[in-house]
């Protein structure tokens, strides 16, 4: 229950009981999105902690240098970053209701999206053929935690664009779709933040050791 | 029980979009996000593929310099972050992680370093058998 003091201009101040006032549906989804981030972020945080502390426990393994192509990270970067833009030029068409030029952006982002992932998962697959496995040494622990749980987010981000592809095609650019492609939105351009810091810490900084 | 005290006459008054999280942006703000990412990406990649700058450590840095502000651009190009947007629940929650990212971060690393450091076992090779 609520206490309102309305104050008209130069009236006398009215005390009334008020009802909850009406939400407007999904009305606190963005800043309640926007905290499940931080706490996604702080997973985040762990990984990176957890890389930083074992990240130098080759066991007699190989270390970054051995195994990291950094023209091939640069490419994946490049992907993420193109899907990023890609998504932007999708929200802006949303906001002008053009549902065909929104469906196709969604698209070309998802496609960059799978580039992305299809480049992550080449070199997961020739750093395992090469021997380096997740059991090989605690660095290799690490990284392959740190950059799958990556992997992963941006799989289910993918997952996520194609249904609500499905929905905008099914019901058009209603409310809710627009709700829903900006909390993706905002879940995509928080994974390329993510990156920033894989690229940089585990890849560049690693190839410096 | 709470008290809400209304002013009526323009202090919600917000133009629509600007300053929440509803702000989709500019097709200007997505642009120079993406040039200024691409420049902060690309000189960290050239100074470490190139060996540029004599010292790692030089390079560590300034990688880590360009990271952190690519990530500043990022958030205010990308993801529309400003103090205003939710009456600032976003800019508060967002401080209140990098705190917590932060602590975390040199905690551990602080913390493991100097038990590497101090508790490295000492090889006595004379009482090998």
């Amino acid at each position: 229950m609520t206490v309102a003091v309305t104050l008209s201009k130069g009236a006398a101040p009215v005390f009334h009981l008020e009802d909850e006032h009406a939400h407007a549906e999904g009305g606190s989804t963005m800043l309640g999105f926007w905290i499940y981030l931080m706490s996604d972020c702080l997973i985040f945080a762990i990984l990176f902690a957890t890389y930083g502390v074992l990240g130098s426990n080759y066991a007699a393994g190989p270390a970054p240098k051995d195994l990291f192509d950094l023209p091939l990270v640069a490419v994946n970067t490049s992907m993420l970053l193109l899907s990023s833009i890609t998504y932007g030029f999708a929200m802006l068409t949303m906001v002008k209701g053009r549902v065909g030029a929104t469906q196709a952006w969604l698209a070309v982002t998802g496609l960059f999206g799978l580039a992305f992932i299809g480049i992550e998962l080449y070199e997961f697959a020739h750093m395992i053929h090469e021997g380096a496995t997740p059991q090989r040494s605690a660095f290799l622990s690490s990284f392959f935690t740190l950059v799958g749980t990556h992997g992963l987010h941006v799989t289910f981000g993918l997952v996520w664009l194609a249904t609500l592809m499905g929905q905008v095609a099914r019901y058009g650019l209603i409310e809710a779709n627009r709700r829903r492609l900006m909390c993706l939105s905002m879940f995509w351009h928080f994974l390329d933040v993510i990156w920033i810091g894989v690229f940089t810490f585990v890849y560049l900084m690693g190839m410096l050791r | 029980m709470s008290a809400n005290t209304k002013i009526e006459g323009g202090l919600h008054a917000h133009d629509d979009h600007a300053g929440d999280l509803h702000a989709h942006g500019s097709l200007r703000s997505y642009l120079i996000g993406f040039g200024l990412s691409v420049v902060l990406t690309a000189i960290p990649f050239w100074l470490v593929m190139t060996d540029v700058l004599a010292s790692k450590q030089i390079t560590a840095l300034v990688i880590m310099a360009f990271a952190a502000a690519q990530i500043v651009v990022h958030m205010i190009c990308f993801l529309h972050m400003n103090t205003r947007a939710e009456e600032g629940w976003t800019m508060m929650a967002l401080i209140f992680t990098i705190i917590m990212v932060v602590i975390a971060l040199t905690g551990s690393l602080w913390v493991m370093y100097h038990l590497n450091a101090n508790m490295m076992p000492v090889h006595d090779m004379s009482r090998m058998p």
